[in-house]
């Protein structure tokens, strides 16, 4: 049987990591994968460089928008860090809330690409209806629905407004029911579970060779969230579990991102009973040389940023480690072995963006002629589960 | 493991090594010879079972300096090795071998700013652009 190339990539402008996945095939297993990431490197830590620390937040901000506040949430770590300086009660609480809010948000999307990818596009169309009263919630809370602008180091930029606690408290009591629904879809499938259960495995030595972060670790087993090993923001103040899962395959992935929405929902509920009053910031005159590490755990794992100041106007150095740089990099352990079909749900498994899974072409790698595409290899995942249905 | 007793052992461990050490609340940061960074990084990644996070170059005018970060999570730890290298002998010895995910990250530091790492088994571009001009370093400021 010839070896097959399958090019998955490269270009795709939404997320902070465009990807190029090479998938080196026999008939339909995957013996080689080669990743490649770099086609849309926008030079984020180098410009920082030329800015303002009060500017950076914003820059930072940028770097995905999906998990926005992700970064500025892991810069104002740093710099608080570095200054060694107490941030106000109710900004570490405001924090928190968005933080919470957008794993929500962030998990929900997941959830929707990879039903979409099984064939449950009910799953799918869910997933964006019940998105929408999250990004409705930032709307009211920031007057933005996504790139909110909230965070500043020493604080917060703006304060909440106490009038819209219960509308807020209200949307996220609806919204469980529906979790619920998910969990149904998800979890009581036994077709879903045959269908991602044991592929795409990473094992507890895997996950710690590899490093991963996020619900790629937790979904095997491992214990790791940043937010109670290195508790910050309002984090160590409200009652809430880390949720792992065992086996390691991409159902166990699914499953600690469905319970986790229970989590946030309940940490963004107990952060609003419990909110102080008070200042939301603390004023920076300025800037020491140091050195400080800010850490936050984003939807997809933990967020890294580094930065040294040689006491000027902006970072010395900003050095930023997104979750995605070691998840996608565990792909080369996880689909080698599984078939051509799997990969698909496989490589989106850690949560990377999608658009580049859309793009995958099966290409002969004699003749380069083109023999499948991106939509293609949903449709082969998609009959994939509509055999296992019958 | 507790964090005194990793700040122990690394001292023990890197002995003359050792060049300077400061702390701050969860945040350790070592500075060793660049001959001590495979036996330390062994230890914390094999023996404390520290997750690698990333590594961090610096060109700070008059040196590159290699920050590699490890995190012990049970501790909720970020232990920080810096390196200092002379820039008239950008040679370090590649960690790859001991730790499999610093792969990309020295690949990085390697085209950002010129560090050659000994022993990586594929030290090629991972950012720019495989026909990128040879010796320009982007992260370089005396270019």
């Amino acid at each position: 049987m010839s070896k097959k190339v399958i090019p998955i990539g490269p270009y795709h402008p939404l997320q902070e990591e465009p990807e190029f996945f090479t998938l080196y095939v026999d008939g339909e297993t995957v013996t080689d994968i080669d990743i490649e990431i770099g086609y849309n490197h926008r030079a984020i830590e180098k410009i920082a460089e030329s800015k303002s620390y009060d500017q950076v937040t914003f820059l930072v901000e940028r770097i995905c928008g999906i998990c926005s506040t992700s970064h500025p949430f892991a810069y104002s770590n740093a710099i608080d860090n570095l200054l060694e300086i107490e941030v106000p009660e109710r900004a570490l609480y405001i924090r928190t809330i968005i933080g919470e809010l957008e794993r929500i948000h962030s998990h929900l999307l997941w959830l929707g690409l990879a039903g979409h990818f099984l064939g449950y596009n009910t799953v799918w169309m869910w997933a964006w209806r019940y998105r929408e009263p999250i990004l409705d919630i930032f709307e009211r809370i920031s007057g933005n629905r996504n790139h909110y602008a909230m965070f500043k180091p020493g604080g917060v930029r703006r304060d909440l407004d106490e009038a819209d606690f219960p509308w807020i408290k209200k949307t996220l009591k609806g919204l469980i029911p529906k979790f619920d629904m998910f969990k149904g879809a998800v979890i009581d499938d036994p077709v879903i579970r045959a269908r991602t259960e044991g592929i795409g495995i990473l094992t507890k030595q895997d996950v710690h060779d590899y490093s991963v972060v996020g619900p790629t670790a937790r979904a095997s087993g491992v214990a790791i969230d940043i937010r109670r090993d290195d508790p910050y923001a309002a984090y160590d103040r409200v009652d809430w579990k880390v949720i792992t899962a065992e086996g390691g395959g991409v159902f166990a992935k699914a499953i600690v991102r469905i319970l986790e929405l229970y989590e946030s929902t309940n940490i963004v509920l107990q952060c609003l009973d419990k909110i102080p009053k008070g200042p939301i910031e603390t004023n920076i005159k300025d800037m020491p040389v140091g050195e400080g590490i800010g850490r936050h755990e984003a939807p997809r794992g933990e967020v890294f940023h580094y930065i040294m100041s040689d006491g000027g106007n902006g970072p010395a150095r900003h050095k930023v480690r997104a979750p995605s740089y070691v998840n996608i990099a565990s792909n080369k352990k996880a689909v080698i072995g599984e078939t051509v079909s799997d990969a698909t749900i496989i490589l989106a498994a850690v949560d990377p963006c999608y658009c580049c899974t859309e793009r995958m072409a099966v290409v002969d790698a004699k003749s380069g002629t083109k023999l499948m595409d991106g939509q293609d290899l949903i449709r082969l995942s998609q009959e994939k589960t509509a055999r296992m249905k019958k | 493991m507790k964090k005194l007793e990793i700040i122990e052992n690394i001292k023990v461990r890197s002995e003359k090594e050792l060049l300077a050490f400061s702390e701050k609340p969860k945040r350790i940061y070592f500075t060793i010879e660049k001959s001590a960074l495979s036996k330390i990084a062994k230890y914390l990644f094999r023996e404390v079972k520290a997750r690698f996070i990333t590594a961090s170059g610096v060109d700070t005018r008059s040196n590159i300096e290699i920050l590699y970060h490890f995190s012990v999570d049970e501790a909720g730890l970020v232990v920080s090795l810096r390196v200092i290298l002379e820039k008239d002998n950008l040679e370090i010895e590649s960690l790859t071998p001991i730790i499999l995910c610093t792969e990309w990250i020295e690949r990085e530091i390697h085209e950002l700013l010129g560090v050659n790492f000994k022993g990586h088994p594929n030290l090629k571009h991972l950012l720019l652009k495989d026909d990128w001009p040879e010796g320009n370093y982007p992260l370089r400021r005396d270019q």
